[in-house]
């Protein structure tokens, strides 16, 4: 397949996961669509990994090959990590004011 | 005779330790042992000075170096005394008549308390030491040194009784006013320092080729604005009658040998730099008559014993810058001379009366006072004889010598002259008889409390009257005795520089006997005129109308200046302080302020707290920089 | 002594350092007031000894200097001239005298207090020997920052406000002269060790060009106006001076405002000759306004503090006036008036604490009849306020007569215009002393006592020195000699 289907599906995800994050009041929500963005970056390494494994093979640039995916595993164990903490605080949240609504924190103190 | 003038700084040493001791012991000293210390170093200076003197005669002139005043760069000033025949005469005149105001004081101030009594002591000899620094400076610089020493010693005297805020006032004004002066004094040195590098008198008329005549008339005029200020001429001459609020011996100190005969002095000094200035001489003449028929005038119409005094001495010195005008050094130098014999000889008598009228200034609450003081009087009508140039009394040699010159120079401003001549002869007398003759005006209290003064006070009077009498007998004219004028002889070393260079105008002795005789009749004339007039004088409560109030009321020349000058400073300083200041710059820096902290609010605003917005924000960041990447 | 590789500028620097720090860990109020004072006398004993050995120029480390950062090429270079010997030496007289004339206030954290001033003093006596850019303005806010706390923490009741408005002052021109010493810095030609020297030497050598000089020359002017300070960078100091304690008014009148001054001598003219002699007349027009402008606003103060802090711009204007004249008789009249100029005003400011201490009042209009009760402190009054008004045989005649003088070579217009300062200097001293000492006594004054005899002894001092240096000035002029002529070697 083009590589324009797979930037196209990695944009599609981004923007959901925008829109998701600027629009819902509900953190978990918004967890999640962080969650989408994060792995719309992930489907653009591994696509673009492999299309330029394909063109550097033969040449002397081993790394190229497996540095993309290398990469997504990076990012998906700092985001489980992430997701564990940001679960945590979202718990707390609720324990504290009984809601997961963003707005309802909207100040420092108190 | 060397020895003597190895001596000359103690003169006025002597009273710099007066006043330390009085100053500093006033609080342990007794009122005899202050009075002694005060009049003592006096009288020490005064011996010196007369050994000096006779020294000087013998032809001694030398300019002593002790050390450096101030020395930067091309600036070289010396802490010189300069000894010749003006200043060693001037010696004379202060440390002599000074001893006497001093010997008169111990009995005149006697009802002070102790402390008092010897800080005034200590003052009045600062004020002599302050003089003896002026008249023996080599350099202007030590000149301006004495020269801003007696308006502070003036400002502390005339304040003595600090107690009252009119005295304080009068105290200021007259600091205030002779710093006017001193200002024009200071640039006049600067100017000198200038051009001819040096302030030393002798260097300065040695260097005088240097000089072109602008620098010269620019200098010599900016010394005059100085002399102005100290000698109490058009415009700065406010100050003196108001003087009248220290004691009385104080302003005869001041009248009569010290601070107003600075302003003289300086000129007489510096003369050979006002022959070379036609245009300053004309300017100091015109400003001298000026002064002179203008304080005569005010002194007319005035009440008060020593303000009548005061304005007559601005008036006399009027005539001495007069003189300085038209090239009659000797002549001005002179007066001075005489004038301060009878000066302090009217003002001593003026503070004789007042102090047996316990404390009355106003002489319309006296009258007949010559029954009761009978050497007062007499010497107090001495004194007015010579003031009014009746012949054979000093005022009238000196005086008949300016108006000599004057009528040589132009005949016009002689005939002001003698008309300011006549007036004084009036006022003088008006003064004399409302005073002595008659009869007794005051309350029966004051009346019963008359008496004569003790010693201290009519010794000193004694001796002035015979100064009076006898002082203008070393400067007989040509005209009456061929020889006669010692005084100039002995003066003609000093001034033989400018005397080289100015135009005689040579006088026949019968144009000047005519002179003469026209000036004392017509001065004989108004003083028998007022001495008819105010023996009978009656005091009536009816004001003053039309010209003669505007006289008593001094020509309003204090509220002109009050309006003019004063009013529109204060003015601006109010507008300065208030507006320009906290509105102008303060607002400018508070604004700056107000501005970021303003600033700061509004960009508060967007930190919310809510995460939408930040997120929002991030993502139209992100997408701005998108957009400068791919398409800028 | 020579051996012993002791150097009287390092001496006047670490030992206030050190007795500053010491005095933080003091509780004990008594003990850190006698402290302060007892090591004030030393570092005066250090300063009379190094103008003892002004001969001497290992002792005053005119050849050496420590390594700091060797390869920035900034360096511990300290070294006293003449003019740094008789800034120190005004630095080492007024901090004894402050600390007896204030020795009866007491204050909270008085340790705190106390080591605070000395940090200043250390701070001031490094901004006198430093000759290196860096370290010179290291010291600069050395000095300045303790003050902003003694004003913040002892001052007076709008004490917050004056300090903020002071620090915003002092801190601007501070930050722009910082910008100027480090592009200064990177015009400075390599040395052996660095590319770029903060030396002073290096500064005086930099390779600028006129357009660069003229911007860099606000740069640091504008810093060193503001600390004079000259108009219109004035408005901070009247309030400060109003608002922070006696003792620190003191030290920020007395000395602090000669820093601008020397700065100016020591950086600014050398190192920018071309903007020197460019702007020169623009500084000295500012100058005269300045000395107009504030004496008229002194004639119209209620509050001495304030009626100080305006003759003080006045007289200051003069000195920065006469400054830029570049002519040896001013300059030499500025080192002359600088030394003047911290021992008059002192004493002008024990003098109004005294009365303050008194009767709680600085109102001009609500004070009178001093002289009746206190007459010794009326006596100093009267004799350091003429020392004000340059009345001649006190100190400050000699100076401002120099200063006058090469003014009036500079321009006769502009020296004409600012002896009109002279006649106003007299109207309000007069004003001053006839409305709060003379006439009758007020219900607050009635009950004053007359000085003690520790105030009368320092008060006498003052007066001493004023007299003394009015008649015999010559040491002093002497003294500062060579740096004048080093100043002004660039423009000759």
């Amino acid at each position: 397949m083009e590589i324009k289907y797979y930037i196209g599906l990695a944009v599609a995800l981004f923007c959901i996961g925008v829109a998701g994050v600027l629009t819902r009041r509900n953190a978990i929500i918004i967890f999640m669509c962080i969650e989408l963005m994060l792995n719309a970056v992930n489907v653009l390494l591994v696509a673009f990994s492999k299309m330029h494994a394909l063109s550097a093979l033969g040449k002397a640039m081993p790394s190229v090959v497996s540095d993309g995916q290398l990469f997504v595993f990076f990012i998906m164990v700092v985001a489980a990590a992430e997701v564990s903490v940001g679960l945590a605080i979202i718990v707390m949240m609720y324990r504290n004011v009984h809601a997961v609504d963003v707005n309802f924190l909207n100040r420092l103190k108190n | 005779m060397n020895n003597v003038l190895q001596l000359v700084w103690l003169i006025p040493v002597l009273p710099l330790l007066g006043f330390l001791i009085n100053g500093l012991g006033r609080k342990h000293l007794s009122k005899g042992l202050s009075g002694l210390i005060g009049s003592g170093t006096v009288l020490g200076s005064l011996v010196i000075s007369i050994l000096v003197f006779l020294s000087v005669k013998n032809g001694n002139t030398p300019v002593i170096h002790y050390f450096d005043f101030i020395n930067a760069g091309s600036l070289k000033i010396g802490f010189d005394f300069q000894v010749d025949q003006l200043s060693s005469l001037f010696l004379l005149i202060i440390t002599g008549v000074g001893f006497l105001i001093h010997v008169y004081s111990t009995s005149y101030m006697h009802e002070e308390e102790p402390k008092d009594f010897a800080k005034y002591f200590a003052y009045l000899n600062l004020f002599v030491f302050s003089m003896l620094l002026l008249v023996m400076g080599a350099n202007y610089v030590i000149m301006f040194i004495g020269w801003e020493g007696v308006g502070l010693c003036s400002y502390l005297l005339i304040g003595f009784w600090f107690r009252n805020n009119n005295y304080n006032n009068a105290a200021k004004k007259a600091f205030v006013m002779n710093r006017i002066g001193d200002l024009g004094f200071l640039l006049a040195v600067f100017w000198l320092i200038n051009k001819t590098g040096t302030t030393d008198f002798q260097g300065v008329f040695a260097g005088i080729s240097k000089l072109t005549t602008t620098d010269i008339t620019g200098i010599t005029l900016l010394l005059f604005v100085g002399a102005t200020g100290k000698s109490a001429q058009i415009p700065l001459y406010t100050w003196l009658p108001d003087a009248m609020a220290g004691p009385t011996p104080v302003s005869a100190l001041i009248h009569a040998a010290t601070m107003v005969t600075a302003g003289i002095y300086m000129i007489a000094r510096s003369n050979i730099l006002y022959s070379m200035a036609p245009v300053t001489q004309a300017v100091v003449a015109i400003v001298g008559l000026s002064t002179a028929i203008l304080a005569a005038t005010i002194a007319l119409r005035q009440n008060d014993i020593k303000k009548v005094l005061a304005y007559s001495t601005v008036s006399q010195l009027g005539y001495m810058f007069l003189g300085l005008g038209v090239g009659a050094y000797t002549g001005a130098v002179f007066h001075v001379m005489t004038h301060a014999f009878f000066k302090a000889l009217l003002f001593l008598g003026a503070g004789s009366v007042i102090h047996a009228m316990s404390g009355e200034q106003d002489m319309r609450n006296m009258g007949g006072l010559k029954k009761y003081m009978g050497i007062t009087h007499l010497t107090f009508l001495l004194g007015c004889l010579a003031i009014a140039g009746m012949p054979p009394f000093a005022g009238f040699f000196s005086k008949d010598e300016i108006l000599a010159a004057v009528y040589a120079k132009n005949p016009v401003l002689w005939g002001i002259g003698v008309a300011g001549a006549m007036m004084t002869a009036f006022y003088m007398f008006r003064l004399y008889a409302m005073t002595f003759l008659g009869k007794f005006r005051g309350t029966h209290e004051q009346e019963h409390h008359l008496h004569e003064s003790p010693m201290a006070i009519t010794i000193p009077l004694m001796v002035l009257t015979l100064l009076s009498v006898v002082g203008g007998w070393v400067g007989i004219p040509e005209a009456l005795m061929k020889g006669g004028h010692h005084f100039a002889e002995f003066l003609a070393p000093v001034f033989a520089q400018s005397d080289a260079i100015t135009v005689k105008h040579t006088m026949t002795h019968s144009t000047e006997y005519m002179l003469m005789i026209v000036s004392v009749s017509l001065a004989l004339v108004t003083l028998v005129y007022a001495w008819m007039k105010f023996s009978k004088y009656e005091k009536t409560d009816k004001e003053e109308t039309g010209i003669g109030k505007v006289l008593e009321n001094k020509w309003y020349v204090d509220e002109l200046y009050q309006t003019m000058i004063t009013r529109p400073i204060q003015f601006m300083s109010k507008y300065f302080n208030e507006v320009l200041e906290r509105k102008g710059i303060d607002g400018f820096v508070n604004g700056v302020g107000k501005a970021v902290n303003y600033g700061s609010r509004q960009v508060r605003l967007l930190q919310s707290g809510q995460v939408g917005a930040y997120v929002l924000l991030m993502v139209l960041g992100i997408l701005v920089l998108f957009i400068i990447q791919l398409f800028l | 002594m020579q051996n012993l590789g002791i150097r009287f500028p390092d001496l006047l620097i670490w030992f206030p350092l050190i007795a500053g720090l010491a005095c933080f860990i003091m509780r004990d109020e008594k003990k850190s007031r006698a402290w302060a004072l007892f090591s004030s006398f030393i570092t005066l004993g250090i300063s009379v000894a190094s103008w003892l050995n002004a001969g001497n120029p290992e002792l005053n480390g005119l050849t050496f200097s420590y390594e700091w950062l060797k390869y920035s090429g900034v360096n511990f270079a300290v070294s006293l001239d003449g003019m740094g010997r008789l800034l120190t030496g005004l630095t080492a007289i007024a901090f004894p005298v402050i600390f007896i004339s204030t020795y009866r206030n007491s204050y909270k954290n008085a340790s705190v207090f106390f080591g605070l001033m000395l940090l200043a003093q250390s701070g001031l006596m490094g901004v006198f020997c430093a000759t290196d850019a860096l370290l010179f303005y290291f010291f600069w806010e050395l000095a300045l920052i303790p003050v902003y706390f003694l004003c913040s923490r002892w001052g007076g009741e709008k004490r917050i406000q004056a300090t903020f408005k002071f620090f915003i002052y002092t801190f601007t021109g501070s930050l722009l002269m910082l910008v100027g010493i480090i592009y200064v810095y990177l015009h400075t030609v390599p040395t052996a060790f660095s590319e770029h020297s903060f030396s002073m030497r290096a500064f005086h050598a930099a390779l600028l060009s006129p357009t660069e000089q003229n911007w860099l020359f606000w740069l640091f002017f504008i810093a060193f106006a503001i600390k004079m300070p000259v108009f219109p960078f004035h408005t901070w100091q009247p309030d400060t001076y109003e608002q922070a304690p006696a003792a620190t008014t003191m030290v920020l009148s007395g000395i602090m405002v000669k820093m601008g001054l020397f700065a100016v001598i020591r950086w600014l003219l050398p190192v920018f000759p071309l903007a020197v002699v460019h702007f020169d007349k623009a500084v000295i027009i500012l100058s005269v306004i300045g000395m107009i402008y504030a004496s008229l606003l002194a004639m119209k103060q209620d509050d001495l503090k304030r009626l100080v802090a305006y003759s003080s711009i006045a007289h200051i204007g003069l000195m920065s006036a006469a400054i830029f004249t570049l002519k040896e008789v001013g300059m030499q009249g500025v080192m002359f008036q600088m030394f003047s100029h911290g021992i008059n005003i002192i004493g002008m400011w024990i003098i109004i604490e005294l009365l303050e201490r008194q009767t709680g009042i600085r109102k001009i209009s609500e004070l009178g009849g001093v002289a009746h009760k206190a007459p010794v402190l009326t006596i100093m009054l009267v004799v350091i306020a003429l020392a004000n008004i340059a009345l001649p045989l006190t100190n400050a005649f000699v100076g401002e007569f120099m200063m006058f003088s090469s003014l009036f070579s500079y321009n006769v217009w502009i020296a004409t215009i600012a002896g009109i300062s002279i006649i106003l200097a007299a109207v309000y001293t007069l004003n001053m002393v006839q409305k709060v000492f003379y006439g009758e006594t007020v219900p607050v004054t009635a009950l004053i006592r007359d000085i003690a005899w520790h105030e009368k002894f320092i008060l006498a001092v003052l007066v001493l020195i004023i007299f003394v240096l009015g008649v015999f000035p010559k040491p002093v002029i002497d003294l500062t000699l060579e740096s004048v002529k080093a100043a002004l070697t660039r423009f000759s």
